[in-house]
């Protein structure tokens, strides 16, 4: 792997992290889902930095599907948005305020990249679905990338749709596990154990890779190296931390929602000052 | 589709399921992008011969309805025009969620079709009977409910619904033998009600294979000499405001379903009515708000006080 483009990544995660903390500032007391948003920020700096397709305008035909099915996670989306240019700051500060196109769990707006409204979890595998089956029917070779919650694999209709995927062949189906084992009020483990999702996408059919869901080389590898000869769906169980990124947030469940203060809303951009 | 005399008696006999099958084959050879989903239930929904004949507008998606209402929202995103079917309590209260999010709040265009509603699966017990689509259905905005009066209905209500900018849920009753109502062809339009009969003392709304009961209550009322106008209520939201305006002139409004009686036809009428100052009295006959025991279409069509006799019983007692 290139070290520069790494490095591009890199920097892009950093963006998103400044993004996302921005957000969660101005939101104030509306407070923001912050753990689930730090762990899936390196997928999706390599996904748009690096493997999907797209370009300046939004509604492109021809452009890779992105479906955050784990809605809440909207603020690593809405700051990737912002920056590949589809989003402005300015419109990154209206974050949940009152007639916010940035609400809380993403609300469908093709103009600005929101391919799907997410929020109730357990819906964004089966759109990915019928949209790529969509994009086979129409002999097309765009790819359709879902990100889902390792909590959000206790929804029994996410099973529904692994079935599904792996029955039709869908080898242009990509989903991201952020595996970063808690979900609202506890660990998996407490709450619902997830144990080995791997064999699970396994068994229900997807080519399955284990792997560091904050490691960009590992990241870019895993599609740098792919060779797509089976008709399978892929599932890529990212081993995450939530929280990541900030000494106060790491593995610490209370940041699943909360409010960032502006003592640690400053403590937030110093840490990433030095985190080069 | 060639709408005759020949053909109605046909899709009356098979009834609305069958006649919808072989309606939709009919749409898809002419609509290019038309896709029908189903969960294994091809047979019940009288598309086995679509899915012989086109096979590439055909997806299966098992027994997993929350996952055929995404999955239909992913192809209409991407410019498909998708029909889904399965049976009624599953193709509506089972995925009431996806519908409300991908229907509802995301606008997404599809048409479900909601099979064997009402009572005529009452053998097969309540998990199977439908009295709760219409009423769960009418909250979620940005949706179209459509209950077609018989089977020529179904295929102008499946045609209108596959065109219409929004989505559509069409709620299929009746069973095989399904009376006719209309022998000809007619001008149908989803949220513009047809007067079947006309009359100055009595309105009666209904929708449904339940309509046929309320033209045979007219006639024996008529004997009694009581006027009685029955109006084709098939599309229940949008509910049509212009008859009920009209309504106001009548001794007793009737509202007649194969549904509860709370949350369907009778209440969305009783909505509307009660901002009037001083609208008619209005009976509500259908389901009391009970499940009670299985059995024939008949037998339960009878034991909710939906046969002809009981609902001119029902009227007459109301009529001061």
């Amino acid at each position: 792997m290139d070290k520069s483009n790494i490095n591009k990544i890199q920097k892009f995660s950093k963006s998103i992290r400044r993004n996302i903390i921005d957000m969660a500032f101005s939101a104030g007391a509306s407070s923001a889902h912050l753990g689930g948003a730090l762990s899936i920020v390196e997928i999706i700096s390599t996904l748009f930095c690096h493997v999907m397709k797209y370009n300046d305008d939004p509604q492109w035909q021809d452009r890779d599907r992105f479906i955050l099915s784990k809605g809440h996670a909207c603020l690593a989306y809405y700051a990737a948005l912002c920056e590949i240019g589809y989003i402005s700051k300015d419109e990154l500060q209206t974050f949940e305020k009152d007639s916010s196109k940035l609400l809380g769990h993403p609300v469908i707006n093709r103009e600005i990249g929101i391919d799907f409204s997410n929020g109730s979890l357990g819906m964004g595998l089966s759109l990915g679905i019928g949209v790529a089956l969509s994009l086979k029917k129409r002999k097309k070779n765009n790819r359709v990338f879902v990100i889902i919650g390792d909590g959000e694999c206790n929804e029994g209709s996410v099973w529904e749709a692994a079935m599904a995927a792996s029955h039709f062949k869908l080898n242009n189906l990509y989903i991201f596990i952020d595996n970063n084992k808690f979900q609202q009020t506890g660990t998996n483990d407490q709450i619902m154990k997830t144990s080995d999702l791997k064999s699970k996408w396994e068994s229900f059919g997807w080519e399955t890779i284990d792997l560091d869901g904050h490691n960009i080389n590992e990241l870019c590898n895993y599609f740098d190296s792919m060779k797509d000869t089976e008709l399978k769906p892929k599932a890529i169980i990212a081993n995450t931390v939530k929280g990541k990124g900030f000494s106060f947030s790491e593995n610490n469940n209370d940041w699943h929602h909360s409010i960032l203060t502006k003592k640690l809303y400053d403590k937030a951009v110093e840490e990433l000052e030095v985190n080069k | 589709m060639i709408i005759d005399e020949r053909n109605i008696k046909m899709w009356s006999t098979i009834g609305a399921r069958a006649t919808f099958g072989i309606a939709a084959l009919e749409i898809a050879k002419k609509i290019d992008n038309l896709i029908v989903c189903t969960c294994d239930v091809s047979t019940s929904a009288g598309l086995d011969r679509f899915r012989k004949t086109l096979p590439d507008k055909y997806y299966d998606l098992g027994i997993a309805e929350q996952n055929l209402i995404g999955v239909a929202a992913g192809l209409a995103s991407e410019g498909y025009n998708v029909i889904t079917t399965t049976f009624a309590p599953f193709q509506t209260l089972r995925c009431c969620e996806q519908i409300k999010v991908n229907l509802g709040y995301m606008k997404q265009k599809i048409c479900m079709v909601g099979i064997g509603s009402g009572l005529a699966l009452g053998t097969l017990g309540f998990t199977h009977c439908c009295i709760e689509d219409v009423g769960v259905l009418r909250s979620i905005p940005n949706l179209n409910i459509v209950s077609p009066a018989d089977s020529l209905e179904t295929i102008k209500a499946l045609e209108a619904a596959v065109k219409s900018e929004k989505s559509t849920y069409l709620r299929l009753t009746g069973s095989s033998n399904n009376p006719i109502i209309y022998n000809k062809d007619y001008e149908f339009k989803i949220g513009k009600s047809i007067t079947l009969v006309d009359g100055n003392d009595i309105i009666i709304f209904c929708a449904g294979a339940i309509t046929k009961n309320c033209l045979v209550a007219a006639e024996i009322l008529k004997k009694k000499n009581i006027s009685v106008k029955v109006v084709n209520m098939h599309t229940i939201k949008p509910i049509d405001k212009n008859i009920l305006d009209e309504s106001q002139n009548f001794k007793l409004i009737v509202s007649v379903e194969e549904h509860n009686i709370y949350g369907g036809l009778g209440s969305a009428i009783a909505e509307y009515n009660s901002t009037f100052t001083n609208s008619p009295k209005q009976l509500f006959l259908g389901i009391k708000d009970i499940y009670g025991s299985g059995g024939t279409y008949n037998f339960l069509k009878e034991k909710h006080r939906l046969d002809p006799e009981k609902i001119v019983e029902d009227i007459l007692k109301n009529l001061d």
